[in-house]
């Protein structure tokens, strides 16, 4: 049990280190691109205010440190990356940190809702089709899981809108909320929710749809090993087998599928929140392409990356602890 | 190997609805000399509306049909340009790091990491407003995006090639590096990385039409995304002008996706015998 907990600690740490490697990459590139666009932060200021003089842009180049060596500017943004600080935004007159930790929530409670509708989904009806395979509900699943499969999120969102809000109007086109209404709290939760039902719905499309086809392809595998002929010859029930002993083991790959498919999700985001206007990160993004406020469109890259790192390594912890086979592999 | 991907009917369909697309794009010219821009009649009108306009006209009167026809030349274009760019870059790096081994590998892998870990959607978003939205850019932000599946795919073959005996014997002769490489590892561990080249083309048309409707595509080129873009305003009454390009987008996905799975099952011997 020690050789297994020294073993599990020294992977860890060995994720720990190479998710900060991998996180100090991203800061790099960041930076890069930063310098790949053309004009500074000066520029920006000089273009809004429009009374600046060659003297006066070069006396803020040199106090804020624009007029250094690339390394020294590299090594300020990286400290300052560390501090928090992930510049100014002057359109919106606020730091980058605090305009996107204040979308953050937004999209991480789409995000999440969608996963988890994705894996429920998509795991059932994965499931579903396996009890039932090669019969016509197995082929009727099959077929509009290549279709899902082949519908880009925003399709998906927009055939949604015109469906259930434009035809049918049984839900909110956009928003998070319904503007201007007093809520008690129960009643907010019930219109959040019923604001989330589309978007959630509109990502998690493409989710469901792998999710099925992972879920019915392992549980395949699963049925034909012996220990599932066992659990049967030992009088278990059928759903007692499925769930416990088969669903278990199927599982597993989803949940790789899952850490994989994180960053996606978050690209994603970006579309259904524009669709839905929901104020989330995703829409401070593209907001932020057209006011061509690139600070704010990197800050937002850069913690979508982080929380992205950090999900990863939950997952793997997650991972370790359904199967205690996992290879904790160097 | 094309009979058995033909023979299944997945590849058939497949390959079927993408020999349509590649034939819309080729006869654009010769169908609507006049162009996608060309205002045919007057705006908003609906499909069969008039003879000749089967597919409606847009919020400028432009023909939708036509727009269409041009789209798949865009889409098509685009995707297998981004594909070939991010194949190079990907076995490329793959191959380097799966071959070198040790140190070479880590900081590549890394590299690859870090480039997985950015939210690729966000990702191409960024470089085409920083890089200007032109079809070259586009296809680059795209390559960057997609290229570390690749990378992975063809490491984890080359590893596995490397330790086969006749790459050891290459060795043991004097070969020079470069070409066991590309005589003699490459050829053996691409086949998988075959199979992920029609979904990447899938995902690659996916990320153009994306890009194109948040307003980000070629502002001198029509493709289906910037038709989707063009009638989202109306969404709620011509409905059709967002609808039809992106079933397009959809059937030629589905045509790539049911391909992959054709050439995928064709390739491994475990389903032949199915």
């Amino acid at each position: 049990m020690t050789a297994l907990n020294r073993h599990l600690l020294h992977y860890l740490g060995w994720r720990l280190l190479q998710s900060l490697v991998v996180s100090t990459i991203v800061v790099i590139g960041s930076f890069m691109l930063l310098h790949l666009v053309p004009g500074d932060m000066v520029d920006v200021l000089g273009g809004q205010r429009g009374d600046m003089d060659a003297e006066l842009m070069a006396t803020l180049r040199a106090r804020y440190g624009l007029d250094q060596p690339m390394l020294v500017q590299l090594f300020h943004y990286v400290t300052g990356v560390l501090q928090g600080d992930l510049g100014y935004s002057f359109r919106n007159s606020n730091t980058v940190l605090s305009l996107v930790l204040q979308r953050l929530p937004a999209t991480i409670l789409l995000v999440v809702c969608s996963v988890a509708v994705a894996v429920f989904i998509g795991t059932l009806a994965g499931v579903f089709a396996a009890r039932h395979v090669h019969r016509p509900i197995d082929v009727i699943i099959s077929m509009v899981v290549l279709i899902f499969y082949a519908t880009p999120v925003f399709m998906t969102g927009l055939g949604l809108v015109i469906i259930f809000s434009v035809k049918l109007k049984l839900l909110p086109v956009g928003g998070l909320t319904t503007p201007g209404v007093d809520m008690t709290t129960l009643q907010l939760i019930g219109d959040v929710a019923q604001h989330l039902i589309l978007p959630v719905l509109s990502l998690s499309l493409f989710y469901i749809a792998i999710y099925a086809r992972l879920a019915r392809a392992s549980m395949l595998q699963v049925l034909n090993q012996d220990y599932i002929r066992t659990a049967y010859a030992k009088g278990l029930g059928t759903s007692h087998v499925i769930i416990g002993h088969a669903l278990r083991n199927a599982l597993l790959p989803v949940v790789t599928m899952v850490g994989l498919q994180i960053a996606e999700l978050f690209g994603g985001a970006v579309l259904t929140e524009t669709i839905f206007s929901l104020p989330g990160v995703g829409r401070l993004a593209y907001d932020s392409v057209f006011e061509r406020d690139y600070p704010l469109i990197l800050g937002v890259l850069l913690v979508c990356s982080f929380v992205i790192i950090l999900v990863n390594l939950i997952i793997d912890l997650i991972y370790t602890l359904l199967d205690p086979r996992v290879e904790v592999s160097r | 190997m094309l009979r058995r991907v033909l023979l299944s009917p997945a590849g058939f369909v497949g390959l079927f609805l993408l020999l349509m697309i590649i034939g819309m794009a080729l006869s654009a010219g010769y169908f609507f000399p006049k162009g996608p821009w060309a205002l045919v009649a007057r705006p908003y009108m609906w499909p069969g509306q008039r003879p000749g306009l089967p597919f409606g006209t847009d919020s400028l009167g432009r023909n939708i049909l036509a727009a269409i026809f041009y789209g798949a030349r865009v889409s098509l274009i685009v995707g297998l340009v981004a594909t070939v760019c991010a194949l190079v870059v990907g076995i490329t790096v793959g191959s380097l790091a799966g071959y070198f081994g040790r140190g070479v590998d880590a900081v590549l892998m890394r590299i690859t990491d870090a480039f997985q870990t950015i939210p690729g959607f966000l990702f191409a978003i960024v470089l085409v407003s920083i890089l200007s939205p032109s079809v070259t850019n586009i296809v680059i932000a795209i390559a960057v995006v997609s290229w570390p599946p690749v990378a992975r795919l063809t490491r984890a073959e080359v590893l596995r090639v490397r330790e086969t005996e006749y790459v050891q014997s290459c060795k043991i002769i004097g070969m020079s590096t470069p070409r066991i490489i590309l005589t003699q590892v490459l050829p053996n561990s691409l086949s998988p990385v075959i199979v992920v080249a029609a979904v990447l083309v899938a995902t690659a048309i996916i990320t153009e039409a994306g890009l194109s409707f948040l307003g980000l595509g070629d502002p001198n080129v029509m493709s289906w995304g910037t038709l989707i873009n063009v009638g989202r305003p109306s969404i709620r009454s011509t409905w059709f002008i967002c609808v039809l390009p992106g079933l397009f987008v959809v059937m030629t996905v589905l045509a790539l996706n049911l391909l992959g799975d054709a050439i995928n099952d064709a390739l491994n011997p475990h389903f032949r015998k199915r």
